[in-house]
């Protein structure tokens, strides 16, 4: 088994708001990141598949189908958006790092050909990212 | 659905690594430059990795400020600009990167209560980095 991975960058905003909760508890819970105008990140994206050597090709994957898929799957939807607003799944989800790791992986899994996805990256700034690999 | 979120952290310390088990000549055979009585110092940086279900009331598997906060108070705190070699915990164990990736891990499973902790590394230059995961093999 060998593992690819792909990294793409998109810059988007979000802000953090549960419609359940009373403005002081979205204050509280979500400090900054509750201002209704939003603020923004420049994004870094890592997909890692994987799979078997095709003994043909050498490749794992066709590299340029997984890079068509992420920039067609996710930067176009995401790349210099307004999540909350722009983003189906973050009509009704709040868009955290989890979030969008999650919102990415459900994107990717149905559309890749041979590759099997293994783990999908969101860096929300150098210093924070989330992994997500499929688990329920 | 589970996740796994890491945090990075920076610190400043210095250390001296020096066995008293040792005599002065394996001292220096073993720890080399890092043997000088005087000590030195590192920029480290600091990935803590957490994991659990992603909270639908608020996206998270933790709150970053609960995180934030018991690494300030518990680590940074402790460990940014001292001189490790000074500190109880190292009292008897020498100060090596891997027995802080140790040290740390422990601090935060016995404090940390707000997600499951997975792994500590630790980068003591850019060139070498240390993963504790409490005697666990990584699971990814």
């Amino acid at each position: 088994m060998v593992y690819l991975t792909r990294k793409a960058e998109f810059s988007a905003s979000h802000y953090y708001h549960n419609p359940d909760f009373s403005p002081e508890e979205n204050r509280r819970i979500f400090g900054k990141c509750n201002n209704p105008n939003g603020h923004g990140h420049n994004y870094t994206l890592e997909v890692t598949v994987k799979g078997e050597v095709d003994p043909r090709s050498g490749f794992v994957v066709d590299l340029k189908q997984l890079k068509e898929v992420m920039h067609h799957e996710v930067l176009d939807a995401m790349d210099h958006r307004f999540l909350n607003k722009e983003v189906p799944e973050f009509f009704t989800r709040i868009p955290t790092t989890e979030n969008l790791a999650i919102a990415v992986w459900q994107r990717l899994e149905t559309k890749l050909q041979k590759a099997r996805l293994h783990r999908v990256r969101v860096y929300e700034t150098p210093d924070l990212f989330v992994d997500f690999y499929g688990e329920a | 659905m589970k996740a796994h979120l890491t945090r990075r952290y920076r610190f400043s310390a210095s250390h001296r690594l020096h066995s008293p088990e040792m005599s002065a000549d394996e001292n220096r055979a073993t720890y080399g430059k890092c043997n000088n009585p005087h000590g030195h110092g590192h920029n480290y940086a600091l990935e803590v990795t957490i994991s659990g279900p992603v909270d639908p009331a608020t996206g998270m598997v933790c709150n970053l400020v609960d995180l934030d906060g018991f690494v300030e108070n518990e680590v940074l705190s402790r460990y940014h600009l001292a001189n490790l070699n000074m500190l109880q915990e190292f009292a008897q164990h020498v100060p090596t990167t891997e027995n802080l990736s140790v040290e740390i891990f422990e601090i935060l499973q016995r404090g940390f209560a707000h997600a499951h902790l997975e792994r500590v590394r630790l980068e003591e230059t850019m060139m070498n980095s240390f993963e504790y995961a409490g005697g666990n093999e990584p699971q990814h």
